[in-house]
């Protein structure tokens, strides 16, 4: 074979993979196998086998997305305000978006973390993480409710994270980039000098799991991108990928790319708690939030924290690695054993996976190819379990089945590819539509994968969808991963762009889900339990309006003696006591939201009446059959008139309301006895 | 062997059975519609009212008032205060027939349990007439001619449900209670005239 021919035949071996998935996407309906529609029909009144939560990407939310069906279950929100039901629009709720740069109601939700107990999934929490303010939030999930949001100092840009230990010790998250710790005003091409990336250890409560800044480690001014923490063999360790450790500071599309490796970080998190223990950590003054909602009232409390407690590598061996990972890594995965470590070069033609066992002799035997800020660099031979040759192009995601294999999205050939993970031979591969980031199977990040689906997450969507203009839904697409070749049984549209999700077995979530708030339980200190107790108060300008929903009635549906330039507070309960009987609340001239007040649970509008006359509310939610009569009037007169503050419901409390009243006063009753003999 | 089946055995069993009045409901009346998969379940004890969930009783109100039915106050039904009375009463009338081991004794409990079951039964069928006709003139849903008393035994539609009223555990036991006693009168008499023909 001449020069000329071999050059030739290395071409048509690159552009192979290139060339394979453009076939099979002038092709696709073929590619579809003749069951798939019985594999993914869920028939009416029947349950998905799973959940997956999507994250929102740009939206700031969560999804939630039944499988094999795709049918869209709920939108959780969770970064962004939400008009619908009036979260981050309600007085409760909007001390959530609580942040040092004050009240910030949207972001960028990227990595979904299911909480996790002995390496699987345990269904009691959802965590992800906002991208753009710093923010981890916690998801309750007998709720599906954003319970707390936590800021995280000094950060910019917190991509790396919330990534969850195998007991839900920590949620590890790194910054995506670098900046001068503490902020200072300083030239930004001081960056080498000035420039220091944080990765942070949130631990959260076994019981509770509420959520606390434990420990930050300052690394070097690099970009930190993804993580993955061990399991199994290799618990105690976090693993974080790094790019530009060119340290450019401008056009990093070129000058981040320079280098044939960057780095993976590796981080003995068992070791930081000793030097914890031991005190070898500064404290240094900052300002955060954390914002918590009671789960009695639902009202959120914001507090600011001012102090955070780093370790610095230099005063802390053993402590943090690094190895070398082919150019601009991505994705950092954990295969189910947890002793392989995958990392995706993205701008790398090749994929190295790493031993556990193997870095853990390196560092026995100090195999190093020098340091960086006092952080050794483990040789990168020594550590590595093997290479994936060629796999595909711009590798980025693996997820792992029970039998060993692994999964991982090619964003530039745009497809799935599985892959042994013991002896590195490809398996099979499968074109995606288009270009996947994330995919997920469910328990793919666990010790115990379930291996009966893969869902790839699009980020082009093209022509696969009827079109909507110039913006699509982002797609995702459902693989039958059972056999020895992965099918393609599925393709359904997205909520803003889901970048990580995961997905668990219903059965852990299902039998825990609320079906409405206990009111002997509503601690909200303007719950309003029982019709009898509704009224209206004026505090100066402040107008406080006690009022209650139950089918098929507001009361008080009459008020009369607001005025002009008021601030009035709706507190309205939902008395009810059953499962999916929400009541809404629209205020006409309301300039913020309109409410969805769930069964028991007390929610708060503000409204400030700018004109006068006479303004009709009413409940937004078909809650019965008289649902259009759940109606009133509020009358707005001018400022500084003497019109009395009058309310009322059909004139008179009937008997029957009476009665309910002593229905919650009897339940309140024997909840403080019950408690109270506790 | 004889101990087991001596009418002192016979009428305490018959007083177990009448305590699990305490243990189960008497009266099931179920509600089914198709927006309440499973359906409603109302269960009448001899001392309360519960059902399937634990707000059952607010969950009908809340549906019965569109058709004028008045709530259902467990606290304003006397019945419910004086009906366990009634039953301890018995159940020590009960121990004093077994301490006397008479015949006459256990025939009475017999008759003044039977008494009270059907008055029983009796009272609770006045209830669901009053409830089921005497409704609300300013009800939101009037349907001319319409009566929504659920039956006393047996199935009915009303409106959108279809209604079952079957008797629970504590009802059965409770009448199971009544035929054993007299199971122990008819045993004691038995006895009695085998022990003359032996004297």
């Amino acid at each position: 074979m001449d020069t000329k021919k071999m050059i030739n035949y290395g071409l048509w071996m690159l552009l192979l993979p290139v060339f394979m998935s453009s076939c099979e996407q002038k092709d696709t309906k073929k590619v579809i196998e003749g069951n798939a529609a019985q594999q993914v029909y869920v028939e009416p009144g029947e349950y998905d086998e799973f959940y997956a939560f999507m994250s929102g990407g740009f939206s700031g939310q969560i999804t939630a997305y039944g499988l094999p069906s795709g049918r869209l279950l709920r939108e959780i929100p969770v970064f962004s305000q939400y008009p619908e039901n009036g979260y981050g629009y309600s007085e409760e709720t909007k001390p959530m978006f609580n942040t040092s740069y004050g009240f910030v109601p949207w972001d960028d939700s990227h990595h979904i973390e299911l909480s996790q107990t002995k390496g699987e999934f345990d269904g009691r929490w959802l965590f992800v993480n906002g991208n753009n303010t710093p923010r981890i939030a916690r998801i309750d999930l007998t709720t599906f409710e954003t319970v707390e949001i936590l800021e995280i100092p000094d950060v910019a840009g917190l991509h790396c994270a919330p990534f969850i230990t195998e007991n839900s010790e920590y949620l590890v998250s790194g910054t995506r980039f670098s900046v001068p710790i503490p902020q200072k005003d300083v030239p930004i091409e001081t960056y080498k000098e000035n420039f220091k990336g944080l990765i942070n250890y949130v631990s959260v409560d076994p019981e509770h799991g509420h959520m606390e800044l434990a420990f930050q480690i300052e690394m070097p001014g690099f970009n930190y991108d993804l993580a993955r923490n061990g399991k199994a063999v290799s618990h105690g360790w976090s693993f974080l990928t790094t790019y530009n450790s060119e340290q450019a500071h401008s056009l990093l599309e070129v000058n981040a790319s320079q280098k044939d490796k960057d780095l993976m970080a590796i981080i003995n998190w068992k070791k930081a708690e000793q030097y914890m223990e031991e005190g070898r950590f500064t404290e240094r003054q900052t300002s955060y939030f954390h914002n918590l909602m009671d789960e009695s009232s639902g009202i959120v409390e914001s507090e600011e924290k001012t102090l955070t407690k780093i370790l610095n590598p230099k005063d802390c061996p053993d402590m943090v690695y690094f190895i070398p990972v082919p150019k601009s890594p991505h994705g950092c995965d954990v295969d189910p054993s947890g002793e392989y470590i995958v990392g995706n070069g993205k701008l790398s033609a090749d994929m190295s996976v790493y031993s556990f066992s193997k870095i853990q002799k390196a560092i026995e035997e100090e195999n190093f190819d020098g340091e960086i800020d006092g952080i050794p660099i483990i040789n990168y031979e020594a550590g590595l379990h093997g290479i994936l040759k060629k796999p595909g192009l711009g590798p980025l995601h693996t997820e792992f089945d029970d039998k060993g294999n692994a999964y991982t999205t090619f964003f530039i050939s745009s497809e799935v590819v599985k892959w042994d993970v013991e002896t590195k031979e490809i398996l099979d591969r499968h074109a995606t539509y288009y270009s996947p980031g994330h995919l997920v199977i469910p328990g793919g990040e666990t010790r115990k994968p379930d291996g009966k689906y893969l869902v790839a997450m699009n980020k082009i969507t093209k022509d696969r969808y009827l079109p909507t203009g110039p913006e699509l839904a982002h797609s995702a697409q459902l693989f039958d991963i059972s056999g020895d070749k992965m099918k393609l049984i599925l393709d359904f549209p997205t909520k803003g762009e889901p970048h990580y999700a995961q997905a668990i077995k219903a059965d852990k979530i299902m039998p825990n889900s609320k079906k409405f708030y206990n009111i002997e339980d509503n601690t909200h200190p303007h719950a309003t339990l029982g019709e009898g107790k509704t009224r209206v108060e004026r505090d100066g300008n402040d107008v406080h309006v006690y009022m209650t929903a139950m089918r098929s009635h507001l009361a008080p549906d009459n008020i009369e003696g607001f005025k002009v330039g008021d601030k009035v507070y709706f507190h309205l309960t939902n008395l009810e006591q059953d499962w999916d009987v929400p009541h809404g609340f629209a205020m006409q001239g309301a300039t913020n939201a309109e409410l969805l007040v769930m069964p028991g649970q007390t929610k708060t509008l503000l409204w400030e009446p700018k004109k006068v006359g006479v303004f009709a509310f009413y409940c937004t939610d078909f809650c019965s059959a008289l649902h259009q009569e759940m109606s009133g009037y509020a009358r707005v007169s001018p400022k500084g008139s003497d019109v009395k503050l009058k309310w009322g419901l059909n004139e008179e409390l009937r008997s029957g309301q009476q009665a309910a009243n002593e229905f919650y006063d009897q339940a309140r009753a024997n909840a403080n006895a019950t408690a109270s003999n506790n | 062997m004889k101990i087991f089946t001596s009418a002192r055995i016979i009428m305490l069993l018959s007083l177990l059975c009448l305590g699990t009045v305490f243990l189960f409901p008497l009266w099931q009346i179920t509600l089914e519609a198709a927006q309440f998969p499973g359906g409603l379940q109302l269960h009448i004890w001899i001392n309360k009212i519960s059902g399937n969930e634990k707000n059952i009783v607010q969950n009908v109100n809340i549906l019965n008032h569109y058709i004028g039915m008045q709530a259902i106050h467990p606290d304003s039904i006397p019945e419910l205060k004086y009906f366990p009375i009634v039953t301890y009463i018995m159940l020590a009338l009960g121990a004093i027939a077994i301490w006397l081991n008479k015949a006459w004794a256990y025939l009475t409990w017999f008759i003044v349990m039977s008494i009270l079951g059907i008055l029983g039964i009796y009272d609770f069928y006045l209830w669901l007439y009053d409830y089921g006709h005497n409704l609300d003139p300013t009800a939101p849903i009037k349907i001319e001619g319409m009566t929504y008393m659920p039956p006393l035994f047996g199935e009915k539609d009303l409106l959108n449900f279809y209604v079952k009223s079957y008797p629970h555990w504590g009802g059965v036991m409770l009448g199971v209670s009544i035929i054993i006693s007299g199971l122990a009168f008819l045993k004691q008499r038995a006895s009695k005239s085998k022990r003359k023909f032996n004297a």
